[in-house]
């Protein structure tokens, strides 16, 4: 928690950097694993059979299931399980983090089987007070997530509080 | 589940979902999810210690408000976009309501589009996670 705060010309240079691309494989496994976690009972998200006779491809990744990264031991966040190899930092010093908020846009069902790749870039900060936390950082991203054609099937865009 | 487009009308409301999510549940969450974060499990971790509890994961209450959505739409639909604003925290073992209403219908470059006004409710009746959703028939 920090009483003051100020963005360093250090930091707002990060505005726009981007990461290299990552795997965002999409699996059975994984969409199970999320629906599962959710406590989804809807067998669309479980049973392929019900899926296909539902009309999908596959399993069908639920609304909000873009993000869920495939992990690779010492190249992604051991925390958050995201890839951190080559993503762009922000030296800020805070050690507090929240979740701000979620944005997912998608412009195809998105199934297992799919092959999707990310690019993350920093799109904002932005420094907020708040009552409970003092002065805080908001970090704004954005992730492009393209199938392996090429084409763009989905963005997220986030908002991390640093405090 | 809603499989035709002449019975949605703006201002209906989505029935609602209620949860009360263990720890075990934010445990399934965290493996599903990817997302480790102590907060979410360990009561030990100095940020749980300084709040006075593990939280529930802002991205479980986005999912649940997800879950609203598919719900309700049954799977002649897609969700093109959804969006929620984590505003307050929700702690394991107490309920949540996930609500939504229907705010505009209409068609576009021929598409059949719905926006909905979803949230996360405790059981104070403030909403921790409002957000919103479109969705378009597939």
């Amino acid at each position: 928690m920090a009483k003051e705060f100020v963005l360093t010309e250090q930091m707002t240079a990060q505005i726009g950097a981007e990461s290299p691309p990552w795997p965002f494989e999409v699996t059975t496994t994984s969409v199970r694993a999320f629906a599962r976690g959710v406590g989804y009972t809807d067998p669309v998200y479980f049973d392929v059979a019900a899926a296909i006779k539902a009309g999908y491809r596959s399993l069908p990744a639920p609304p909000t299931y873009i993000g869920t990264p495939v992990f690779i031991p010492g190249r992604s966040s051991d925390t958050f399980s995201g890839p951190s190899e080559g993503m762009p930092n922000v030296d800020h010093g805070l050690k507090g983090i929240l979740d701000g908020g979620t944005e997912t846009e998608t412009y195809d069902t998105i199934c297992a089987g799919d092959e999707l790749s990310a690019v993350t870039r920093i799109a904002a900060l932005d420094v907020r007070p708040s009552k409970a936390l003092g002065k805080m950082l908001v970090m704004g991203t954005e992730t492009e997530y393209r199938n392996a054609a090429g084409d763009l099937v989905a963005k997220q865009r986030a908002q991390v509080i640093y405090y | 589940m809603i499989a035709d487009w002449k019975k949605i009308a703006e201002g209906d409301s989505l029935p609602e979902l209620r949860k009360t999510p263990t720890v075990t549940q934010l445990v399934k969450y965290a493996a599903g999810s990817g997302d480790f974060n102590p907060l979410h499990h360990d009561y030990n971790f100095p940020q749980s210690e300084q709040i006075g509890s593990i939280i529930v994961h802002g991205r479980f209450k986005y999912a649940a408000l997800g879950e609203l959505v598919s719900n309700w739409l049954g799977h002649a639909w897609r969700v093109k976009k959804i969006s929620c604003q984590y505003r307050g925290m929700d702690m394991p073992n107490q309920e949540f309501v996930c609500r939504g209403t229907v705010v505009k219908k209409w068609e576009e470059n021929g598409e059949k589009l719905v926006q909905i006004d979803v949230w996360a409710e405790n059981a104070e009746g403030k909403k921790t996670t409002p957000g919103q959703a479109v969705v378009v028939m597939r």
